[in-house]
Parts: structure tokens; C-alpha cells; sequence
């Protein structure tokens, strides 16, 4: 008993000290994404519709949606840039449209905050993510294997009215005219948010409007381009083209 | 400061001596599944609910409530009897046949990597929300065990043995409905095939055949097969994506499936993905059984497929009847298919 007193008032003492410091404790940055098509807002209750109408005049319906956004890049006033190797599957389907970073940074003033859409290619690893691999988003191994960037399942009425599937899948590009020397190009791409006040509960909120994966700066005419887009390595590259005008800042609450 | 040290003193004792009274409680001896070392590498962990963790007495007599026909109501069928060992967990006629002579209608399911259906929606139409749930469900089912669940609570309680099982598993010997289902859970979670000779091939430790390697390029190729967007990968070893789709089976539903369940007529005709592992074993196929062999299976995806509102758009060769394979193609893609079977899963003794 003689030796757990002194214990007993060690651990009273530092329960009770005082400490005017202030300490900054890092957090994490939740990120949300929302959707749209030319400003209406869209969400899973406006799947397996044919409710939209792309650039090209095609009447069509979504009935699956999700991809992968990673590699979140803050570089803070000071010029110290933080890299977050991370990444979130984002499936509009089941409505997990949100996440919060698993690194964390402190909080303060950040000239500068971005986010890949898809992954790039050094973090691009064929079978490395459980998550990725139990969500079955895997690319093809003959196709340079790694994962998915995107799902985008629907379907569109074609020139007979007649209703057709279309599989707007994005992935690396890859050319496998050769099989044996294949071509691979990162189609991947980052997304800018512009500066961001990092607080204790930072949420960045992000617009994706669909219509501009079929606008801009490619018209995307479905008759031609449909299913089977994984190895056409140009429908890749135009995809990825195209989805530089998808993402926007909508807001950053605290 | 004098009180302040004494009072935690007091606790301080207080605290170490009351672990003592635990020696009394008897605790079931946890378990840990065995996690084949492809899923370990490639897939997240599996499905364990809090509610229900395993134990080796709760395994134990989840095995014997599944072989044991007082489950039925009129004693003459256990869940084995739909559900043989041999034929991974399932049995080889279209319709299984109830206690009262009436047949389903779906095909009774394979059992096995249960632990890993991530979503944790079973059965073909995704009716039951949990393994438990999924349990409970065939004992009452008027065409399948027709039982009332009270009364097998009761014929177990009166056994020699069961009351003291239970005592052992959940540390009552009290005998209901829910703890039966929850013992039958744990067993089935331990049903785990991950060792088939395409497996093998993902560890390095064999070769497939030409053959079997050319049916797989047939499975993975979008403009082949494109099996993989709904059935896996090799690094998704599952074979299955546990989701829910309209493979083309019909134009006008006599089974609306998940829709019958969701009230959605956009899920209409869409039924759970089956795994493609153990194929071998597990004729006929599809939720209702309507082809006998693997040929007739991989025909219909070639030739057969028929449109209707809800189809999968990932069917996009629907408006040609199907992906159009050659003859080559469809023996090769066979082959692979065969590849997935795993004897040592139908063969373990733990499970027969």
C-alpha cells in the first residue's frame, strides 16, 4: 500500500496540473460531393429514369454511378505542401458520397487544396486495396490491371427510339494494338478547389455536374461511343478531357 | 489531498480484488474463422456482427442443429437436406421438395464464404438482412421446413443433450428461436471454400492448362465475355459481387425478385449474383434452376439473353442475344469456370 500512495498522488498531480499552452492537434478534412446535371440536382432517386438529355440530344438514364478520388494535395501559406496518399470509392448508387480523411493535417490557411479523380499511376497498383478489390472495381490485368476510375452505367434512347446500355467506364488509357508492348497513358486528373481554411470541422463540399462528362470540351454522341469503352485508349483520353469541367467547389463549411 | 488519496486508495483495492468474481462466469472459447490466405491478401475482413461472435461450443452446435431434422416439423428434414456438404452446400434438383411434398420455387443456394457477402443481404432476392435472419427463415417457410418455431424450441429442450449445448454456447440452457439461428450462423460463417486449383494458380504453387488460361482471358475481356464486371476477378476471388442484377433471363417476370422485395419496380428481375466457385457441384443453376448444365448456362449468356425494362446495361449485348461466343470460346471459358471448384471444401471432414 506504502508504494501505490506515491503512485496514486504522481497520478493526481499531472490530473490536476494545469497547462495554459495552447495545443493545435492535427484533424482530419471531410470531403462531400454532390451532383447535378446543368444545375438539378441529382441523386440515386433519379436513377433508372430516361430524365436527362445530354449535349448531343440523347435522352438517357443512369442506373449505376461511382468512382474513386485520391491523392489529396493541401499546400498551406507557408509553402509546406501536405500529401494525403489516400482514396475513397464514392458510390452514388448506395449514397456514400462522403468521407473523412484518414491522414490528418493542422488546421490553417491553405492557399491551395486538390483532388485526383481516379488514381494516378504510381499509386495505381493492380490488387493492392482491399477495399477497391471487395468493391470489385478492378480493371483487367491484359488492360495493364490496376483499378476502375469510374462506373458510369445507364442507358439512352438511340436514333430508333429504341433503348440501348451504354458503359461509360473510365480507366488508364491503354493501347493494346501491340499486346506486347502495350501503350498506357494516366488519364487521371486533379481537381482544383482553390484556398480552403482548414478548422477542427472542415467540410470541403464538391458539385460534379454529369452533363459535362457528354459536353465539354468533347460532344460525346453515345450512338457511337457506348459499351466497350475500356480499351479504346482515345475514349479514354476524351473521357478524362471531358472531366476536367465535371468538379467544382460548391462550398467549405466549419 | 489526504481524503483525495485515500478514496482512490480504497477504489485502487476495490477494483483489483473484484476481478476475482469472474472465475464464476463461464465464457464460450472464442474462435477465429480460418481465412484462406488468397481472401487474407485480397479482400477486406469478413462479416463477424458483435451480436454473434464465434465460439467453438456456438460452432459445434451450430453443426449439430444443421443436420438435425427436428428442425422440421414433421422431423423428416434438417437444413442439410437441401443443403448437402457434397454439393457445396446446396442439392442438384431444380426445386427442393419441403416436408409436405410441395416443391419452392428458386433454386436452393450454395452456402459458403457467407462471412464475406460484405452488404449482408442473402438469399437470392435479398429478403433476409443478416445471417441470423436468413436462418430463421426455411424453419417456418410452409413449403420448405414447415415448423413452428416455438415447438422445435420446445423438442430441443427436451433432449439430453441440447440444454447443456446451449448452457456451453451462450451461457443459458434456455432454448429459442434466436439462439438456434444464431448458433446455425456461426457454423455456416465457418463454411469457407478458398482452395481450388484456380487458387492455387494465384499463390504460384500450380499451372492451369492452356485452355483453362484462355477461358479466363474470355472471362476478363470486355469484348468477349466481360464476366468480371459482375463476377469477380482475380483479385476479387469471391467470384461474385454479392449485388443484385437483371441478367437477362426474361422478358416478362413470373419472379420479381429484389423488386418483391423493395417495392421498386425498378429492381424487378434482379437476383443476387451466384459465386462461380464450385460450379462442379452445384447444378442446376440460376435462382430457379432452369439449366441443367454449365453448357446451357454459358449458351444463354452467348445467344440467349432477353431484354426487358430492367436489364443490367452491363448486359449490353442484349439486342444481339448475347456476347456471341465461338465454340472454342465457350469450352475454354468452361474450363476456367471448372477451375474454381474446390474438393477439399466438399470433402472437409468439419463440415460432413
Amino acid at each position: 500500500m506504502k508504494k501505490i500512495i506515491p503512485f496514486l498522488i504522481l497520478v493526481l498531480l499531472i490530473s490536476c496540473s494545469k497547462n495554459n499552452d495552447i495545443t493545435v492537434n492535427p484533424v482530419s478534412v471531410q470531403f462531400s460531393f454532390n451532383h447535378n446535371w446543368q444545375g438539378t440536382e441529382v441523386t440515386s432517386a433519379d436513377f433508372n429514369d430516361l430524365k436527362f438529355t445530354n449535349e448531343n440530344g440523347e435522352t438517357l438514364s443512369i442506373e449505376r454511378l461511382r468512382y474513386v478520388v485520391s491523392d489529396i494535395v493541401f499546400t498551406h501559406e507557408s509553402g509546406v505542401v501536405t500529401t494525403f496518399n489516400e482514396h475513397k470509392l464514392i458510390d452514388v448508387t448506395n449514397d456514400d458520397l462522403s468521407f473523412s480523411t484518414t491522414n490528418q493535417l493542422l488546421p490553417g490557411n491553405y492557399t491551395s487544396v486538390t483532388i485526383r479523380f481516379g488514381l494516378g499511376d504510381d499509386y495505381n497498383i493492380d490488387g493492392a486495396y482491399t477495399d477497391l478489390n471487395s468493391a470489385n472495381f478492378n480493371v483487367p490485368s491484359l488492360l495493364g490491371g490496376g483499378y476502375h476510375y469510374m462506373q458510369f452505367d445507364g442507358t439512352y434512347l438511340d436514333s430508333n427510339s429504341q433503348e440501348q446500355p451504354f458503359n461509360y467506364h473510365a480507366i488508364r488509357a491503354v493501347s493494346i494494338t501491340d499486346p506486347n508492348n502495350p501503350v498506357f497513358q494516366d488519364t487521371s486528373f486533379t481537381i482544383s478547389l482553390g484556398s480552403v481554411v482548414v478548422g477542427e470541422n472542415t467540410t470541403i463540399k464538391i458539385n460534379a455536374d454529369l452533363y459535362e462528362w457528354f459536353s465539354n470540351p468533347n460532344l460525346w454522341d453515345l450512338n457511337v461511343l457506348n459499351t466497350v469503352l475500356m480499351p479504346i485508349f482515345d475514349a479514354q483520353v476524351m473521357m478524362s478531357a471531358n472531366g476536367a469541367t465535371v468538379f467544382s467547389l460548391d462550398q467549405v463549411t466549419q | 489531498m489526504k481524503r483525495c488519496v485515500l478514496f482512490f486508495s480504497i477504489l485502487f483495492v476495490l477494483a483489483s480484488c473484484s476481478s476475482s468474481n469472474n472465475d464464476d462466469v463461464y465464457t464460450p472459447t472464442p474462435v477465429s474463422l480460418n481465412i484462406p490466405e488468397i481472401f487474407a491478401l485480397r479482400l477486406i475482413d469478413p462479416v463477424i456482427p458483435t451480436s454473434n461472435p464465434l465460439t467453438e461450443e456456438g460452432i459445434a452446435l451450430g453443426k449439430r442443429l444443421f443436420f438435425d431434422k427436428r428442425l422440421s416439423g414433421d422431423n423428416s428434414q434438417a437444413c442439410v437436406s437441401c443443403h448437402s456438404p457434397r454439393k457445396s452446400f446446396t442439392d442438384n434438383v431444380q426445386f427442393s421438395i419441403g416436408i409436405d411434398g410441395v416443391p419452392g420455387t428458386r433454386n436452393s443456394m450454395p452456402l459458403f464464404n457467407l462471412a464475406w457477402n460484405f452488404n449482408e443481404r442473402f438469399a437470392w432476392d435479398g429478403k433476409e438482412l443478416s445471417l441470423e435472419r436468413q436462418a430463421f427463415e426455411p424453419v417456418k417457410n410452409p413449403v420448405e421446413m414447415h415448423a413452428n418455431w416455438t415447438q422445435v424450441a420446445q423438442k430441443l429442450q427436451q433432449d439430453s443433450q441440447y440444454p447443456n449445448l446451449f448452457l456451453q454456447a451462450f451461457g443459458t440452457s434456455t432454448i429459442d428461436s434466436t439462439l438456434i439461428t444464431k448458433a446455425i450462423a456461426q457454423f455456416e460463417r465457418t463454411l469457407i471454400s478458398g482452395n481450388s486449383k484456380f487458387d492455387q494458380y494465384l499463390l504460384g504453387n500450380i499451372q492451369l492448362t492452356t485452355q483453362e488460361l484462355n477461358g479466363f482471358n474470355v472471362f476478363m475481356r470486355e469484348d468477349k465475355g466481360d464476366c468480371f464486371h459482375c463476377h469477380g476477378n482475380e483479385n476479387n476471388p469471391l467470384w461474385t459481387d454479392n449485388d443484385f442484377h437483371n441478367n437477362g433471363l426474361d422478358a416478362i417476370f413470373t419472379d420479381f425478385g429484389l423488386g418483391a422485395v423493395t417495392g421498386d419496380p425498378n429492381d424487378n428481375g434482379k437476383f443476387r449474383t451466384p459465386s462461380l466457385r464450385n460450379l462442379a457441384f452445384t447444378a442446376p443453376y440460376m435462382h430457379d434452376g432452369r439449366f441443367a448444365t454449365l453448357d446451357e448456362v454459358i449458351n444463354f449468356y452467348s445467344e440467349g439473353l432477353q431484354n426487358s425494362p430492367t436489364i443490367d446495361p452491363l448486359m449490353k449485348s442484349v439486342n444481339q442475344g448475347g456476347v456471341q461466343l465461338s465454340a472454342q470460346d465457350k469450352a475454354d471459358l468452361k474450363a476456367f469456370l471448372l477451375s474454381l471448384s474446390d474438393n477439399d471444401f466438399i470433402n472437409n471432414p468439419d463440415f460432413n
